[in-house]
C-alpha cells in the first residue's frame, strides 16, 4: 500500500492511481510497414524486470494526469516519479518522504 | 476464589454475571474472561483439537496458545481468546475444540473506518512507547499512539519504580500529559499490520467491552488506517516457553503471566506454585506470587542462578534449584505434579501451577510485515530486527531490550526517567526443550504437535523450517506460532545439526492477531458497497413503477410493467407503441465526453476506426473504437458542435474506461495534440424520442426547432431553446425508426422529461426501458458491444467494414486487422438467427452447433458459435436471435440446431437487419 | 468425518516417514526442469511414468513447492469458456479424480462444486455461453437459478438486498479443492522414487549456450549440463528467459490470499463470483480459504496491498452474511504470471532444447496434473501435446489468442 507521488499533486494514496505498465514504448511511426512478430511485440509484450522498472500510473482519481515512474517490483518501493517528457528518475534517490 | 486482597486494578465493588460452558460465575469490571475463570478456580478451558487434551489458560493476553472459546452472548463469535475477552455482565461462553462456530444470522453491528494522517505512530503504550511518544509530542510532532490492552503501561505491573515513584503513577502522569499535548491515544486498539511507506491498520474495539452500557449509535470496531512519516514500533516482547513432557496441560502457564494476572486483576493463579525457568524475568514472577500467599519452588535450568535474584527468593522462603529441569507433569484437568530433575536427580514437586520461562521474543510481527530484515540473536534465543527500515525503528522489548532502564532509554532517549534499581540481568539460558519423551512434548500446543513430529519431518527429508511447519502444522493454528514458531525452528535446528541463524523462521504475516471480516468490510456493505448511480428521472421511474437492471453501476430501467404484465407482455407493448407510435426512453446513462481543441479531429481521426475530422459542424457519425488488438473497444456517436468541438458518446457501462483510454493516448502518446477531454456524462441528459409520431411531439415542444427533414436531416443536430434553457436535439435512431434524441442539463431534466411525456399524451407516449432498447436495435442488427461482442470481434466481424475507414494511414488498431488471424475463413461473424419452429426464442448464451439429424453427437461437438440477443419480436411476430457465427455471413440461408434444455432447436441463419432492410423508416 | 467425537483437523492424514533424499546435483542431466513447484514436479512425474526419462534434475531456488504451489486457494474446476481451455483443465481435472491413487498419497481432493455466480444480465449470457459450451465438450456443468444456488450453499445471500442481488450461477459439480502441500509431496515422493533428482536452495543464474542450443544450467549449486531445458518458474520465468533474450508477454503480480480460523461447517461448495470478487471455499480443517483479486502492479514482493483484502472482505460479507465475525487469521501473496488474453504459454522457445511453460495467472493449480502430462510429453516427443499447442506464443503475433479474458470481462 504505497503512498505515491503524484508529480502535479504530491503524495497520494495508491488507491487514487491506475497502473499503466512499461513506460516509453512508443507508438510505431508506421504500424503498416511492421512485421506480424513485431507489431505483436508492441501490442502484447512488456518488459518484466525483477528490479527497478520505468512504468507508466495516472493519477486517475485525482488530477487524472500519466506520469512515469521508476519502481523496484522485488520491494515495489518507488525510486521517483516524473511529468511525461521529463527525463526519466532513474537516477533519482528517493525523496524524503514529505 | 483465587482472588488476593490488595491486589489488582479491577472494580471489585461491582460484580458482572457471566454463564461459561454453562456454569454461571462472577467476576468484576476490568477482567478479561480468562482472569475470571482464574479467579473462580477454572484452569480447564477447552481441549485440544487432534488429541483432546485438555488445555487451560496458559498466558495473560494474546501470546495465550490454548484458552479459546466460543461467545454465545450477547452475540456469537467464534473462536476468541479468553484471555482477552473483556468481561461484561451476561456473557455466556464456552470452551472449544478446534472450530469455532459462526452466528446464523447477519451481524446487527456497525463497523467503520477512519483515515490518520500523522508525523509520528507509536505502536505500544508500554513505557518505551509512552516516552517514545512523549518525546515526539513534546518537539511539536502531531503522534498517534495505539495500544491493544485497555490501559497504557504494557509489561509494568506497578511493582516497579520510576523517578522514584510507583510505576503506573509514572504512567498516568505520562498518559495526562500526552493528552494535554494533543495525542491521539488510543487504547483497545491493536495495530495488526503495517504495509509500505508508514501505512498501518489498526483495530479497535469500542464497545464490547461496554457490555449493555454500549451507546447505540457507536459502532463496534473500527479499522484505523494510519498513514505516519515516523513509525515506532514498541510492541514488547513475548515470554518463550520451554518444551517438556506434558507441558500442555491445565495450570502451566508462562511466569510473567501469572504477575499480570496477580497485579492487574488481583488473582492468584495457583497456591503451590512451580516455576521452570531459563531467564531472571521469572525470579520476579516467583517472589510475587509468594509475597501473595503462594509456596513456591523455582527450578533454573541455569547452573549459576542469577546471585541477587536468588538472594531475594532465598529471603522469600522460595526455594531455589540450578541446573534443574523439569521433565514431565502430572494432572488431568490441571496439573498436579511437576517432575523434575535436579542435581540431586529426579524429583516429584506436588504444584497447582507450574510457570515457564525461557526468555523473551521481541514482538517483529509488523517490523516484519514492512520487510524489516531479522536475525538471530543468540543471547536473547531469538529473532530481532537488524536493518534499519526507512521511517521504522523498533525499540524497548520488540527490540531485545529487555532491562527496565534500557527500555526506558530506548523511548526517551539519554534524559530517560530513571528505573528504580532491580537485579542486574544475567544472561538467559538457551533451552528449546528439555529430556523426556518427545511424544509428549508438545512444541505447537494448539495443534498438538510434538517434538516428534518434528523428527518425523526431518527424517522425511525436509531441511527447511516452511516444510517443517507443514509437515507438522506447527505455527498454522489460532495463534500462528507467537510462541511456538522459534522453539520450532530451535528444535528442527538441533534435530538437524543445523545453526538455527542458519535456518531462520517462517514468516510473519499481516494480521498480527485476528481481525472479523465485517470490521474490514467496514460501511461497504448494501448500498455503499459498490456507489448506486441514478438519473435525474429516478424518481419519476420509480413512480412508474419501473423494474430495474444493474447497468455497470447504474440503475436502469428496464421495462415499466403494467398490472398484470409480465416482461415479455410489457416489452411486446413498448416495442410496438414506439414502432407505430412514440416511445420515449432514458437514455442518459450514455456516456459522454466533451473533446475540445484545435486538434481534437486528428486525434478523434486517430482513435475512431472512420475518418471524423470530415464531420461537418451540425452532422453526427456513428463511430467504432478498437483496441490495439484490432477488436471492438467501444461504439457510439459523435456530434461536431464547432470546428476544434465534438460530442461523443459512449456506451453505459464503457463511459469511465473510454475516457481513461483517451487520456492514456493523448497524454502519453500524443501529448502535442491540443486536445482537452471532459466527461460531461452527468451534465447532460438525454431522451430518446422514437417513433413515427416522434416528429409531432419533438415539434410540439420546441416550437423554435424546424424537425422536417430537409431543415433537420438524419444523423444531424440542432440546437435550440425551450423557456430559455438550451436544449440540443440530434437525429440518431438506434431503433430503426424516426427518432430524436434530446439532450439537457440534468437540472432540467425532469422538467423536460414531464413536458414531453404531455406533449405526447395524445400520440400514445409510451416510456420504455433498456429491454425494449435491446429489442428495437436487435431488430435493426445493431450491436451492442458487450453483448454482442466479448473483446475478440472485430469491426469486420460485426459486418462493419464500412465504418473502417480506407483512407487513413492509420488508426489505432488498424495493423492488427492484417494479422493471420484476423482473414481466418473460420472467424465468427456477426448474423441473425430465426428458430424455424417461429415459436422457441434461444436464450441467450446458446451455443450453435452443425445440424444432427440424428440428435447430438458424443462430446465433444464442435461448436460455430453463440447466441448473443435473443427476443420476441412484435414487429416480426415472432422470436429472432442474433449470434456469432463461424462464417457466419456465407452462410446466410442454411440451417444449424442448437442445443435447448436437451433438445434441437433448429433454426435459420440471416442478415442482421430484420425490420426495414431499406431503412425507409427513419425519416418517418 | 460422521464420527462427532473425532475433533476436526483429526482427520487431516499424516505425511509418510520418507518423503525425499536432498542429494547434490550431477555434472549432467538429460532434462533439467527449473523449477519445484506443482508443474516442475507433475512434468517430472510424467516424464518418469510415461516416457520413461529419470536422468532428470529439478531445480527448485528455495524449498520445493514453495511458491504458489504453496500460495493458493486449490480450487480445481475445468469449466472453462474455449475449446482449448477446455480441453487442458478437463484433462487435469480426469487426472486430478485418479490422482490420488497414482501418487499413493491421500491428496484431500474433495468434489465439492464449484458455483460461479451470476449478478447482471450479462453475466447470465456468459454464464448460459459457457454451460452450454462445457456441456458440447462433455465437461459436468448446470445454470441454476437463485433458488437452486441457495439450495447448494444455504449461506448464500440470495435476497435481493444486496448491491449485485444473485441472478443464478453455474454449477460444476466434479469440482473441487485439495490440499497443495499434499499433491507437491505426492508427486516429489513418486519423483524421487523414480530416481529423479530435487535439488532445493538451486538457484539458476544463467546459461551456456551453444548456437541455438542451450548446454547447461549456471546455479547457485554449480553448473549443470542438459540435453533439455523445462521452464516451470512461473511468475520467475521472464527473469529466466531474459537470460536467454527470449522477449514474452508475461507480466508478474501479486496475488493474494487469506484464510480464517477453523470454523465448524457451514460451506460446502466452493463459490467465486465475479462481479462481487469473491472466491471462497472451506478447507478440509474448516478454515475459510479466500482468494483476493490480483494486485495492480507488476511485483515480485509475495506481498499485496491491504485494500485488495479489504475489498475482498466486504465482497465476502456482502454476500455471506454470516461470515461478519470470522476472522481473518493470515494473509499472503503468490506471483502470478499473466499474458495478454489470460491463457498461459507452453511450447517451444527460440531454443530448439528450452521448453517453456509459464502464464498460468490463477489457473496453475488445477492444471498441474494435466499440464505436466502435456509437458512431460512435449519435452520427450520434442513437439507440443495436442492439448497445449493452441498454447504457442506464436499466437501473440498470429491473433489466435485464447481470450479467457475477453470472454469473461465485458461492458455493457
Amino acid at each position: 500500500m504505497q503512498l505515491i507521488h503524484c508529480p502535479w499533486c504530491g503524495p497520494r494514496e495508491e488507491v487514487e492511481f491506475h497502473y499503466g505498465g512499461q513506460a516509453e514504448l512508443a507508438y510505431p511511426e508506421r504500424p503498416a510497414e511492421l512485421s506480424d512478430q513485431d507489431w505483436a511485440e508492441y501490442v502484447f509484450y512488456r518488459d518484466n524486470p525483477k528490479g527497478p522498472f520505468a512504468e507508466r500510473w495516472s493519477h486517475n482519481a485525482g488530477c487524472r494526469r500519466w506520469f512515469t515512474a521508476v519502481r523496484d517490483t522485488r520491494t515495489y518501493r518507488f525510486l521517483g516519479t516524473a511529468k511525461p517528457g521529463e527525463p526519466l528518475p532513474v537516477t533519482q534517490q528517493r525523496e524524503a518522504r514529505v | 476464589m483465587s482472588r488476593v486482597h490488595g491486589y489488582g486494578r479491577v472494580e471489585t465493588g461491582r460484580t458482572l454475571t457471566f454463564t461459561f460452558d454453562g456454569r454461571t460465575y462472577t467476576g468484576h469490571p476490568g477482567d478479561t474472561l480468562a482472569s475470571a475463570l482464574l479467579a473462580n478456580g477454572v484452569h480447564l478451558v477447552g481441549s485440544s483439537v487432534k488429541l483432546g487434551r485438555p488445555h487451560g489458560i496458559s498466558a495473560a493476553w494474546t501470546e495465550d496458545a490454548t484458552a479459546l472459546v466460543q461467545i454465545e452472548r450477547p452475540f456469537p463469535e467464534p473462536m476468541l481468546q479468553a484471555t482477552t475477552v473483556e468481561l461484561v455482565d451476561g456473557l455466556v461462553a464456552r470452551g472449544l475444540r478446534g472450530q469455532g462456530r459462526l452466528a446464523s444470522l447477519a451481524d446487527p453491528a456497525r463497523y467503520d473506518r477512519q483515515h490518520t494522517h500523522t508525523d509520528t505512530l507509536v505502536i505500544g503504550a508500554g513505557p518505551a512507547g509512552l516516552l517514545a511518544a512523549l518525546a515526539a509530542a513534546r518537539a511539536g510532532e502531531d503522534v498517534v499512539l495505539v495500544d491493544d490492552r485497555s490501559c497504557a503501561g504494557g509489561a509494568l505491573t506497578g511493582t516497579e519504580v520510576v523517578d522514584g515513584r510507583p510505576a503506573l503513577e509514572f504512567v498516568a502522569d505520562v498518559v495526562e500529559e500526552l493528552a494535554r499535548l494533543g495525542v491521539r491515544h488510543l487504547q483497545r486498539t491493536t495495530a495488526f499490520g503495517q504495509y509500505d511507506d508508514g501505512f498501518v491498520l489498526a483495530l479497535q474495539r469500542r464497545t464490547d467491552h461496554l457490555g449493555a452500557a454500549a451507546p447505540a449509535h457507536r459502532g463496534r470496531q473500527r479499522v484505523h488506517r494510519i498513514r505516519a512519516l515516523k513509525v515506532v514500533v514498541a510492541t514488547g516482547a513475548q515470554e518463550r516457553p520451554i518444551v517438556f513432557a506434558d507441558n500442555d496441560r491445565p495450570g502451566i502457564m508462562l511466569a510473567a503471566s501469572a504477575r499480570d494476572y496477580l497485579h492487574r486483576y488481583g488473582v492468584l493463579a495457583g497456591r503451590e506454585v512451580v516455576v521452570f525457568t531459563s531467564d531472571d524475568a521469572a525470579y520476579a514472577a516467583a517472589l510475587d506470587l509468594a509475597g501473595a500467599g503462594s509456596e513456591v519452588t523455582l527450578l533454573d535450568v541455569r547452573d549459576a542462578p542469577p546471585r541477587e535474584w536468588a538472594a531475594r527468593a532465598a529471603d522469600a522462603g522460595v526455594a531455589v534449584h540450578a541446573s534443574a529441569v523439569v521433565t514431565g507433569t502430572e494432572g488431568e484437568q490441571r496439573v498436579r505434579a511437576v517432575l523434575a530433575r535436579t542435581v540431586d536427580g529426579g524429583i516429584r514437586l506436588p504444584a497447582d501451577l507450574l510457570l515457564v520461562s525461557g526468555g523473551w521474543n521481541p514482538v517483529v510481527h509488523l517490523f516484519s510485515h514492512a520487510r524489516g530484515a531479522l536475525a538471530y540473536d543468540p543471547e536473547l534465543g531469538s529473532f530481532r530486527p537488524t536493518s534499519s527500515l526507512p521511517g521504522v525503528t523498533a525499540i524497548g522489548a520488540a527490540n531485545g531490550t529487555l532491562d527496565l532502564a534500557g527500555v526506558l532509554r530506548d523511548g526517551a532517549g539519554p534524559d530517560a526517567p530513571v528505573a528504580g534499581p532491580e537485579p542486574a540481568r544475567t544472561p538467559t539460558g538457551i533451552v528449546w526443550r528439555t529430556e523426556g519423551d518427545p511424544d509428549r512434548q508438545f512444541v505447537d500446543i494448539q495443534r498438538d504437535a510434538t517434538v516428534t513430529d518434528i523428527g518425523r519431518a526431518v527424517g522425511a527429508g525436509l531441511r527447511s523450517v516452511e516444510h517443517v511447519k507443514r509437515y507438522t502444522t506447527i505455527g498454522t493454528a489460532h495463534d500462528q506460532g507467537k510462541t511456538s514458531g522459534v522453539l520450532a525452528s530451535g528444535i528442527t535446528a538441533e534435530l538437524l545439526g543445523a545453526r538455527i541463524e542458519d535456518l531462520g523462521t517462517t514468516t510473519y504475516r499481516p494480521p498480527y492477531t485476528p481481525v472479523a471480516f465485517a470490521a474490514l468490510a467496514g460501511r461497504s456493505r448494501g448500498e455503499l458497497f459498490d456507489p448506486v448511480r441514478t438519473t435525474p428521472l429516478h424518481e419519476w421511474h420509480v413512480a412508474a413503477g419501473a423494474v430495474f437492471e444493474d447497468v455497470g453501476q447504474w440503475k436502469r430501467p428496464r421495462y415499466y410493467p403494467r398490472p398484470g404484465e409480465d416482461m415479455d407482455t410489457a416489452v411486446l407493448r413498448e416495442c410496438a407503441a414506439t414502432r407505430s407510435g412514440v416511445g420515449i426512453l432514458d437514455g442518459s446513462t450514455l456516456g459522454k465526453i466533451d473533446v475540445q481543441g484545435p486538434d481534437a479531429g486528428v486525434l478523434l481521426d486517430r482513435l475512431y476506426t472512420n475518418m471524423m475530422s470530415t464531420l461537418k459542424v451540425g452532422r453526427v457519425r456513428y463511430g467504432v473504437l478498437c483496441g490495439n488488438d484490432g477488436m471492438v473497444l467501444d461504439d457510439g456517436t459523435v456530434l461536431r458542435i464547432d470546428e476544434h468541438r465534438y460530442l461523443l458518446t459512449t456506451t453505459t457501462g464503457g463511459a469511465a474506461t473510454v475516457l481513461d483510454w483517451m487520456e492514456e493516448w493523448l497524454q502519453t502518446e500524443w501529448p502535442e495534440l491540443r486536445v482537452h477531454l471532459t466527461s460531461v456524462t452527468e451534465q447532460w441528459s438525454v431522451f430518446p424520442v422514437v417513433g413515427p409520431r416522434s416528429r409531432e411531439v419533438v415539434g410540439e415542444v420546441f416550437a423554435d426547432l424546424d424537425v422536417g427533414n430537409d431543415a433537420f436531416p438524419f444523423m444531424a443536430w440542432r440546437d435550440t431553446t425551450l423557456d430559455g434553457v438550451p436544449v440540443r436535439v440530434a437525429r440518431i435512431s438506434f431503433s430503426g425508426e424516426l427518432a430524436y434524441e434530446v439532450n439537457v442539463c440534468s437540472w432540467y431534466a425532469p422538467a423536460l422529461w414531464t413536458r414531453l411525456l404531455a406533449a405526447g399524451q395524445r400520440h400514445g407516449i409510451t416510456p420504455y426501458g433498456t429491454e425494449t432498447m435491446h429489442v428495437l436495435r436487435a431488430e435493426k442488427g445493431y450491436p451492442i458491444i458487450g453483448q454482442d461482442t466479448d473483446g475478440t470481434v472485430s469491426p469486420q466481424d460485426l459486418g462493419m467494414s464500412w465504418v473502417v475507414s480506407k483512407k487513413k494511414d492509420d488508426f489505432v488498431g488498424k495493423r492488427s486487422f492484417s494479422r493471420p488471424e484476423n482473414h481466418n475463413p473460420l472467424r465468427k461473424q456477426f448474423v441473425s438467427l430465426l428458430p424455424v419452429d417461429g415459436r422457441t426464442r434461444l436464450p441467450e448464451g446458446s451455443q450453435i452447433v452443425e445440424l444432427c439429424d440424428d440428435g447430438l453427437p458424443e462430446p465433444p461437438v464442435p461448436m460455430l458459435g453463440h447466441v448473443t440477443s435473443s427476443y420476441h419480436s412484435a414487429e416480426l411476430a415472432r422470436p429472432f436471435a442474433l449470434a456469432l457465427v463461424k462464417n457466419g455471413r456465407a452462410r446466410i440461408g442454411e440451417l444449424v440446431d442448437v442445443p435447448v434444455d436437451g433438445a434441437l432447436v433448429r433454426a435459420l441463419i440471416g442478415d442482421t437487419v430484420l425490420v426495414d432492410p431499406e431503412g425507409a423508416r427513419r425519416d418517418g | 468425518m460422521n464420527d462427532v467425537t473425532t475433533a476436526p483437523g483429526a482427520d487431516l492424514p499424516e505425511h509418510p516417514d520418507f518423503l525425499w533424499r536432498n542429494p547434490e546435483p550431477k555434472k549432467n542431466y538429460d532434462v533439467v526442469i527449473i523449477g519445484g513447484g506443482g508443474h516442475g514436479l507433475a512434468t517430472a512425474h510424467y516424464l518418469a511414468k510415461n516416457h520413461g526419462i529419470t536422468n532428470v534434475a529439478v531445480l527448485e531456488k528455495g524449498w520445493l513447492a514453495g511458491g504458489n504451489m504453496a500460495r493458493n486457494t486449490t480450487l480445481i474446476r475445468s469449466n472453462y469458456l474455449w475449446d482449448e481451455s477446455a480441453a487442458i483443465y478437463e484433462h487435469a481435472l480426469k487426472l486430478w479424480e485418479g490422482l490420488e491413487d497414482d501418487l499413493g498419497y491421500p491428496i484431500l481432493f474433495s468434489q465439492r462444486g464449484v458455483l460461479n455466480l451470476a449478478h447482471t444480465e450479462q453475466d447470465i449470457r456468459d454464464s448460459v455461453r459457457r454451460v452450454e459450451a462445457n456441456k458440447l465438450n462433455g465437461i459436468d456443468a448446470e445454470w441454476l437459478g437463485p433458488d437452486e444456488v441457495k439450495r447448494i450453499c444455504p449461506i448464500i445471500n440470495t435476497s435481493g438486498d444486496i448491491r449485485y442481488p444473485v441472478r443464478g450461477a453455474t454449477y460444476q459439480p466434479r469440482a473441487g479443492i485439495a490440499k497443495h502441500d499434499y499433491v507437491a509431496w505426492g508427486f516429489a515422493r513418486r519423483v524421487d522414487e523414480a530416481g529423479v533428482d530435487l535439488i532445493q536452495d538451486c538457484e539458476v543464474t544463467g546459461f551456456t549456450v551453444d548456437g541455438d542450443r542451450v548446454t547447461g544450467v549456471r546455479t547457485s549449486r554449480g553448473d549443470i549440463g542438459c540435453g533439455t531445458v523445462a521452464l516451470c518458474a512461473a511468475g520467475h520465468t521472464s527473469v529466466l528467459l531474459d537470460e536467454l533474450g527470449v522477449r514474452t508477454p508475461l507480466q508478474s503480480h501479486p496475488l493474494q490470499a487469506l484464510v480464517s480460523e477453523l470454523l465448524e461447517p457451514v460451506h460446502p461448495t466452493i463459490v467465486m463470483s465475479n462481479a462481487v470478487h469473491v472466491y471462497v471455499s472451506q478447507a478440509h480443517k474448516g478454515e475459510l480459504v479466500m482468494g483476493a483479486g490480483v494486485d495492480s502492479y507488476n511485483g515480485y514482493g509475495q506481498r499485496g496491498a491491504f485494500h485488495i483484502i479489504e475489498r475482498q472482505m466486504a465482497a465476502a460479507v456482502e454476500l455471506f452474511p454470516v461470515f461478519a465475525r470470522a476472522h481473518l487469521l493470515r494473509s499472503w501473496a503468490g506471483i502470478v504470471d499473466v499474458t495478454p488474453d489470460a491463457s498461459p504459454i507452453v511450447g517451444h522457445t527460440p531454443y530448439e532444447n528450452v521448453f517453456v511453460n509459464a502464464g498460468w495467472g490463477t489457473g496453475g493449480f488445477k492444471a498441474t496434473p494435466g499440464l505436466g502430462w502435456c509437458f512431460a510429453h512435449t519435452i520427450a516427443h520434442g513437439q507440443p501435446h495436442p492439448y497445449v499447442a493452441p498454447f504457442s506464443l506464436d499466437r501473440f503475433t498470429t491473433g489466435a489468442l485464447v481470450d479467457e479474458h475477453g470472454a469473461a470481462a465485458v461492458a455493457h
